[in-house]
């Protein structure tokens, strides 16, 4: 690994999620050196396990690939990968972090060719997928990866696969001795987006989401609707692998909930929304979806596709949290329970799938987080003067969607610019 | 109609759910109800029920008082607190079903003959008397709750359950004539005494 040049002018930005790809390019892009560390071997986070984005329904690649035409035009941009931060000290304007690097076994050598990926036999479950589907020890975690360069799984080092992939590279880029490294850096300012994740769904008992297969999250949904996912893009149910056409959605499944998270998570709602356009879109009349919510909470210019949703003939709402779901037996169907808010009609409705429009937590919880820094009742951090140079963008800060993430991570740069600058005109 | 219910009606005029959340145990809880139905999807009973527990928080704040007070629906709890360990805002639902059945009680206006209000009534008496449950009283009240022809046919139903208990020694026949008791009945019965007089005095402040 090449030295990693930092000041106190520089500005980390520690997230490579859409918020921190997105904070750091808007600093870089002012002139400022920035760098940005990525736990995963590449950049793109949750949004690049997305299929479309709500409401235009375009493919987030899209916006994935603008940014990185953006960073591969950046001289002020310096990346690194497979890294966590370890610990910050110091204060505003003068940061030490230290950083934790976890070998890749991969060098810069590396042209995705893929011939490692090919010889190398041992399979894992897929995170990318959320467990859905398998992947080689040797692996690019998706197609749009940046940077483009495969990874290897740390439990195959030191058994056969490891020198068979190495045998078959042909441009010696597998360094099998590599090792964790630890740098320390210095910085001016701390750009935190180390975004969500989603709910633990086994937590919601009466839900069954730890025993009923048929029974999977949204986030797991928009894998197998992905045609660069574990299914190629069909609906297809994990008990029996039968395509499921009657699919229903469970809003707030986990949020606002004293039993859970007591905050509205802001994406479920259009993920659910976005999720029954997608069973229309596939299946057409023959498909049938059913949200079952609390109150939709499409906002703003998002209300325009919750209207063109409604007028769908197969797609129906139910006013009502669900009270439980068991299972049929006999051919794997959940069977969902409760009584509707619109005339309390008790219901037991059975679906081939049952989705779970799971809600938004911070990735890092407020106990495990390196520093002393403010947080809200939820876990997301606190825009607070305390807080110093450490500045939350995107999901950090709030359960935010794409846009509003965007938004927020801009705002954030301006913010850490802002520090830097300080810096910069009290030494110069 | 009792007089209690006439000062009520006259001092609340058109607020039920005032009159629920200043008389009823719990009731200030009513208005955080979001009306999302999970209580009465896990309510074991819930088929059972005229209104469930979301619907009678609706009709509360609707102002049917006539409707929710004389209603069956809050004496079918059992108190198995599926609701409550589910309710997403955190309401007590079981206890504000117990605080209406109590409230409709008081001001007469529970449902003549309903069922869990006579055991309850049976049940306090019983249990009032000598400071311990009498259960071979108690158990043939119960038979002959609903007459005296309903009464014979329950005993002879569970005449062998009756005859093993009494082969066991877990019921002994001579408690029907007056039965055990604990150590100070007239003190037990001063504390009762002195609770509902604090209760009735409580009752006339309305």
């Amino acid at each position: 690994m090449s030295d990693v040049i930092a000041t106190n002018q520089t500005i980390l930005v520690v997230g490579g999620g859409i918020s921190g790809m997105t904070a750091a390019l808007e600093a870089a892009e002012c002139g400022k050196q920035v760098i940005l560390l990525e736990k995963s071997p590449a950049l793109g986070g949750r949004v690049s396990q997305l299929y479309r984005y709500f409401p235009k329904l375009c493919h987030p690649t899209c916006g994935l690939e603008i940014n990185n035409r953006r960073i591969k035009g950046n001289k002020n941009l310096r990346i690194i990968t497979m890294s966590e931060v370890a610990s910050i000290s110091g204060d505003a304007g003068n940061y030490s972090v230290k950083v934790k690097v976890s070998p890749r076994y991969i060098t810069e050598n590396c042209t995705a060719c893929g011939e490692c990926g090919k010889v190398v036999e041992t399979e894992f479950d897929d995170d990318f997928n959320y467990g859905l589907g398998k992947r080689k020890g040797a692996y690019l975690q998706h197609a749009m990866a940046y940077p483009q360069r495969y990874v290897l799984d740390p439990a195959i080092i030191g058994t056969d696969d490891a020198s068979k992939a190495r045998e078959a590279c042909k441009y010696d880029a597998i360094d099998l001795d590599m090792q964790e490294e630890e740098i320390d850096i210095t910085v001016g300012a701390i750009i935190w987006a180390t975004g969500w994740q989603p709910y633990d769904a086994n937590k919601i008992q009466a839900y069954g989401y730890d025993r009923i297969d048929n029974v999977i999250t949204s986030v797991e949904f928009e894998r197998l609707c992905d045609p660069h996912g574990p299914t190629g893009g069909k609906i297809l149910r994990p008990s029996d692998g039968a395509e499921a056409k009657n699919v229903a959605m469970i809003q707030c499944a986990g949020s606002r909930d004293i039993n859970h998270l007591k905050h509205c998570s802001r994406i479920c709602c259009m993920a659910s929304l976005k999720h029954a356009n997608y069973v229309n879109e596939k299946y057409g009349e023959e498909g049938q979806a059913t949200i079952y919510y609390i109150d939709i909470r499409a906002i703003d210019r998002i209300d325009d596709f919750y209207r063109k949703v409604k007028e769908l003939p197969n797609v129906t709402f139910t006013k009502s949290k669900v009270a439980s779901v068991v299972e049929n037996k006999e051919n794997g169907n959940p069977v969902l329970h409760g009584v509707d808010t619109e005339g309390y009609h008790r219901y037991a409705n059975e679906h081939d799938l049952v989705v779970l429009a799971i809600g938004m937590e911070p990735s890092v919880p407020a106990d495990a987080f390196p520093v002393d820094v403010k947080f809200n009742e939820e876990g997301f951090i606190e825009a607070d003067e305390s807080n110093g140079a450490i500045f939350a963008a995107g999901c950090s800060s709030d359960a935010l969607d794409v846009n509003r993430a965007v938004q927020n991570a801009t705002a954030s740069a301006l913010r850490a610019i802002q520090v830097v600058n300080n810096v910069a005109g009290s030494e110069g | 109609m009792s007089d209690m219910n006439t000062a009520m009606v006259e001092k609340y005029r058109n607020s039920f759910l005032s009159e629920v959340e200043a008389n009823v145990e719990e009731g200030e809880w009513v208005k955080m109800c979001m009306q999302c139905g999970v209580c009465s999807g896990s309510c074991p009973f819930g088929p059972y029920w005229d209104h469930p527990p979301q619907e009678l928080f609706m009709m509360i704040r609707a102002g049917k008082r006539e409707a929710v007070l004389s209603s069956e629906s809050m004496w079918m709890c059992t108190s198995c607190y599926n609701c409550i360990a589910r309710c997403p805002r955190g309401l007590p639902i079981t206890h504000i079903m117990h605080g209406l059945a109590h409230y409709a009680k008081r001001l007469g206006l529970a449902p003549k003959n309903q069922q869990t209000m006579k055991f309850a009534s049976i049940f306090w008496d019983n249990l009032t008397k000598k400071g311990r449950v009498n259960e071979l009283q108690l158990g043939l009240k119960l038979y002959f709750m609903n007459g005296f022809v309903e009464g014979i046919k329950t005993a002879l139903c569970m005449k062998e359950m009756g005859m093993s208990m009494l082969m066991t020694k877990r019921m002994s026949p001579m408690e029907y004539f007056g039965g055990h008791s604990i150590k100070d009945t007239k003190g037990l019965h001063a504390i009762l005494k002195k609770a509902r007089e604090i209760e009735e005095a409580k009752a006339k402040q309305f």
